[in-house]
């Protein structure tokens, strides 16, 4: 990329950030936010309170303050991974089709940007501000749950950068989508998608309980194709990696995603799916007349 | 003859079975104002289109200064202002301009972007958002975007439909002034009136194919002499302008009293229709 193609793509990035301040789309999201670590705060507040209250006197054979901090962060986990994905989807809306057809696209790809550098432009800007997004929210959210519980997952960054790298994928495959799909198709679509993915991480999970190897192969197999699942299932896994006895086992068939240990081999393939979806979609909007 | 800035030959374009250019060739040299008319439908959009890299030819080629259409060379060389466009909303006219500045990697600074308003009668509108612009005020400021960075090529794809007399002649008169500063101008519009008084090059497009081309006077024709005498109103059939003085004279010698003297020609209108053959999209 040259440096006037950098230039360019910069431009296109902070377009991105200025519409989004102009809008008022960051301060709907700042508010929004705000409104649900307060939410959390009380609810983990009330949580760990009443969970000291009846645990007491009772034999340990469940470490019920560990049990309670992974539930209700695990909880926030999802939570944020959920709105990182709305950010990341409303943040490429219509980027590609939307926006040509209705008129805005043209007058900047006709610019010497070219549309692939606009596309990757568009996906930086998006997936950037998405990931510093999920991750100041998880780390909100674990500074209330030790503030309120004095609890701390096992495992604090790993998580975090595994939610940030899971909302770059779902941007990228916003993108993808918004290169054939209307704009209101897209965002169907993409939901759908995401809402598979948790689905599959589910299958995978009642298939552990279950001990059964053919859910548990399908949840899996589907996780892989939608690998933000398991980079969630991961992040899930990272809170709790330390914990043993029937609390561990228990909060590894926590009720918000089974959790799974990542490996190298998923971040590695977490990455090239990625570029994948980022090249199918320059290479479709190279094709598209406009 | 020096090469032209834009170059269209044998350019094909399908959608599927349907044939929206068909072998059309075209020119548009320096300093030169060709106007692009036909039909809705006829294929104007499309041809544009291609000359900016928006839509990939089928067949043929079109080249910018030498370099084919759509690459980056050639895209830098232009403007272009689309007949269905929108702009950011939440954006200013001076922020639009600064932005298009940046894509195109202009040096013009404020400088410009002041120039460019004035140019199109916006120099009071620079700090109002494009969403409270009248959508005439938001063709103009198209046309200014579409000269950032001063293309050596305008492509222009109805630049002037919302645009009420005073702002079509606004546009009129920078078309001029672009015609003087030697940048080659691909003019596509419905407005014959409009296209007759600024264009040096005239081509018609109808069903895909070039039909007629060349300048508005050659495609006029001749036309008449139309005289006004004690006897009544003659006509000169195939008579032209340069023709009059000795009709006069010969009237005068002939004992007829001359009241009123014009030179007809047909007009653009009557050589459109009859050219696109009453077609319309």
């Amino acid at each position: 990329m040259s440096g006037g193609q950098l230039r360019s793509a910069a431009t296109v990035v902070g377009l991105s950030i200025q519409e989004g301040i102009r809008r008022r789309v960051f301060l709907a999201v700042l508010v929004l936010t705000a409104g649900f670590l307060a939410l959390y705060g009380l609810g983990a507040h009330f949580a760990f309170e009443d969970v000291e209250g009846f645990a007491s006197g009772e034999p340990e054979i469940l470490d019920a303050h560990a049990f309670t901090g992974a539930t209700i962060f695990g909880m926030a986990m999802f939570a944020t991974l959920f709105l990182g994905a709305v950010l990341a989807v409303f943040l490429t809306l219509g980027v590609v089709r939307g926006d040509a057809e209705s008129g805005l696209l043209q007058p900047i790809v006709v610019r010497p940007i070219g549309r692939t550098t606009m596309l990757v432009a568009r996906f930086a800007g998006a997936a950037t501000l998405s990931a510093l997004y999920v991750v100041v929210v998880y780390l909100a959210a674990w500074a209330i749950t030790e503030a309120t519980g004095d609890w701390s997952p096992d495992h604090l960054l790993g998580p975090a950068l595994g939610l940030a790298l899971a909302v770059a994928i779902i941007a990228a495959l916003s993108l993808l989508a918004s290169t054939v799909l209307s704009v209101t198709a897209q965002g169907i679509v993409v939901f759908m998608v995401f809402g598979a993915g948790l689905v599959a991480g589910l299958l995978a999970q009642i298939g552990n309980a279950l001990d059964s190897d053919s859910l548990h192969t399908i949840g899996r197999v589907a996780s892989w194709a939608l690998p933000f699942e398991g980079l969630y299932a991961a992040g899930l896994h990272g809170l709790i990696s330390g914990t043993t006895g029937l609390t561990g086992v228990a909060l590894q068939l926590g009720p918000f995603g089974g959790s799974e240990a990542a490996g190298a081999g998923l971040i590695a393939w977490a990455f090239a799916y990625l570029l994948g979806v980022l090249a199918l979609a320059a290479f479709l909007f190279s094709r598209r007349d406009l | 003859m020096a090469a032209p800035v834009l170059a269209v030959r044998e350019l094909n374009k399908r959608y599927g079975s349907q044939e929206a250019l068909a072998g059309v060739d075209l020119e548009v040299g320096a300093g030169q104002l060709v106007g692009l008319l036909g039909p809705n439908g006829a294929g104007k959009s499309t041809l544009t289109k291609i000359a900016c890299g928006l839509v990939r030819p089928s067949g043929g080629a079109v080249e910018v200064l030498g370099r084919p259409a759509g690459s980056a060379e050639a895209r830098a060389a232009l403007g272009y202002l689309a007949e269905l466009f929108r702009f950011p909303g939440w954006c200013t006219a001076e922020e639009l301009l600064r932005l298009h500045q940046r894509l195109a990697g202009s040096a013009g600074g404020e400088a410009e972007r002041r120039e460019l308003l004035e140019l199109v009668d916006l120099g009071e509108a620079a700090g109002k958002r494009i969403e409270a612009m009248s959508k005439g005020m938001q063709q103009r400021l198209g046309v200014a975007q579409a000269l950032v960075g001063s293309p050596r090529l305008l492509l222009l794809d109805e630049p002037t439909s919302a645009l009420d007399p005073v702002g079509r002649r606004i546009v009129r008169e920078l078309l001029e002034e672009l015609r003087r500063r030697s940048v080659a101008v691909l003019l596509n519009s419905h407005l014959l009136s409009e296209v007759e008084l600024v264009c040096d090059h005239v081509a018609i497009i109808a069903g895909g194919r070039l039909v007629k081309a060349g300048t508005p006077a050659e495609l006029a024709g001749p036309g008449a002499v139309e005289v006004e005498t004690g006897s009544g109103v003659r006509t000169f059939e195939d008579a032209g302008r340069e023709d009059a003085p000795r009709i006069v004279a010969d009237l005068v010698a002939a004992g007829e009293s001359v009241y009123r003297v014009e030179a007809r020609h047909s007009s653009l209108e009557d050589v459109y229709l009859d050219a696109v053959g009453g077609q319309t999209g």
